[in-house]
């Protein structure tokens, strides 16, 4: 029992438990094996490994940004590609422009040519019609002047009547009236 | 059972140093060099953090990372950097040795912070050899590379002549001091925290002082996770400048 507790006492170190000499050879043993351990992994494995992914994502970026050059490269030639033929397509709109214009006059001259003669024409014809229609009526207003007066002379002085006078005064009345 | 008897007695019993013991994980007895022991478990949880954000975080491979590959490769080009910016191009060939270090320390100090883990970086043991590897390593490489002009490195040829000589003393004497600091300076940093962890977490056995107790360690353990990187950095960082002056000892 006392010694017993003479061990635990011993065991619980009254000084430093890191001057008991005695775990020095086990402490170093121990540390030598785990830095041994640590070093074989890192130099081996995990160095190696996060300077190949640290190299690789330079890389990448690098050549992202390549890329990204020539893209806006590429970007900056399309425009000027889109540039030349929104110049070109208006040259030929406004060519097309005109020379359609130019036809249309053409065919517009052409048709108020047309449509001028026609008309011409047609008034011709029209202004001979009224010449006629004209003379007609002037001819059938002498035969209704005629016709009344023959009738008026027969009512006021039945009898005396003579073709030939009542017509020439009509004629007379006519020829002063127009 | 004399402790637990006191315990039991209501006074305050203070163990800070007992999670630092190294003891056997499967039974008890003797520490020999090969016995498996706390020391071997967590240095094996350091190395399966390692594996988990390194090997396995990064397995994707992808050219737009996952979260875990984005630490990896965060961790990777902060050490990358500092080699490169310290050293200079003929540094990098020792960046693995480097990021060797830099990860065993930082997953050590921060699975140290896992309530009731055991921190193998709080023990001078582990320390000094991480300090004397780097500066074994480091001298060895400033002869091979330099031959006898390593030695420059001591003769400060900014200085006047006459005082040239006693600076070369102190400039020996700090060289050999290098591991010296190098190691405990990280040791120290780790115990003194978690001790003090443990003293406030003692307190917390009386009911009147328990909030403030619970508080002081909150905010020390605050403390330490900064200090957990920080002294990673330190150690990193003075590595790299040690090895700058191998590679290049003139001023």
């Amino acid at each position: 029992m006392a010694t017993e507790t003479n061990e635990a006492a011993g065991a619980a170190a009254p000084g430093m438990p890191q001057l008991d000499f005695s775990t020095f050879p086990n402490q170093i043993f121990w540390l030598v094996v785990t830095l041994v351990i640590i070093y074989f992994i890192l130099s081996r494995v995990a160095l190696p490994r996060i300077a190949a992914v640290l190299a690789e994502r330079q890389g990448t970026i690098t050549n992202d940004i390549a890329a990204a050059e020539e893209l806006k490269l590429k970007a900056v030639e399309a425009e000027q590609a889109y540039e030349q033929a929104l110049a070109d397509a208006r040259t030929e709109a406004a060519k097309i422009a005109a020379e359609t214009r130019a036809e249309i006059k053409a065919g517009l001259d052409e048709a108020i040519a047309k449509a001028d003669a026609e008309i011409a024409a047609r008034t011709a014809e029209s202004e001979a019609r009224i010449t006629e229609i004209q003379a007609s009526a002037m001819e059938n207003v002498g035969v209704v002047a005629r016709d009344t007066a023959a009738a008026i002379v027969a009512a006021i002085a039945p009898g005396t009547a003579e073709e030939q006078a009542i017509n020439d005064a009509v004629d007379a009345k006519l020829k002063g009236a127009r | 059972m004399a402790d637990e008897a006191k315990a039991e007695g209501g006074g305050l019993e203070f163990h800070p140093m007992d999670q630092f013991i190294v003891e056997p994980l499967f039974g008890s007895g003797p520490v020999a060099w090969y016995t498996v022991t706390n020391v071997t478990l967590w240095m094996a949880l350091a190395i399966v953090c390692v594996v988990l954000m390194f090997v396995l975080g990064t397995s994707r491979r992808a050219v737009v990372p996952s979260r875990s590959q984005s630490i990896a490769e965060l961790g990777y080009g902060f050490i990358y950097k500092m080699v490169e910016d310290i050293t200079g191009k003929d540094g990098l060939k020792y960046f693995p040795y480097i990021m060797t270090l830099f990860l065993f320390i930082v997953f050590s100090n921060f699975l140290g912070l896992v309530p009731t883990a055991f921190t193998t970086t709080s023990h001078i043991a582990v320390t000094a050899l991480l300090a004397m590897g780097v500066f074994l390593t480091v001298t060895v490489l400033g002869f091979v590379k330099n031959g006898v002009g390593f030695l420059s490195l001591f003769w400060v040829s900014a200085a006047p002549l006459a005082i040239r000589p006693i600076l070369a003393v102190i400039e020996i004497i700090s060289y050999f001091a290098r591991p010296i600091s190098h190691s405990i300076r990280l040791a120290g940093n780790m115990m003194a925290g978690h001790a003090v962890i443990k003293v406030f977490a003692g307190f917390a056995a009386i009911a009147a002082i328990s909030p403030f107790s619970v508080l002081a360690v909150t905010a020390m353990y605050g403390l330490e996770v900064l200090v957990s990187f920080i002294q990673a950095y330190v150690f990193t960082i003075l590595t790299c400048v040690y090895l700058k002056d191998a590679l290049h000892p003139h001023h």
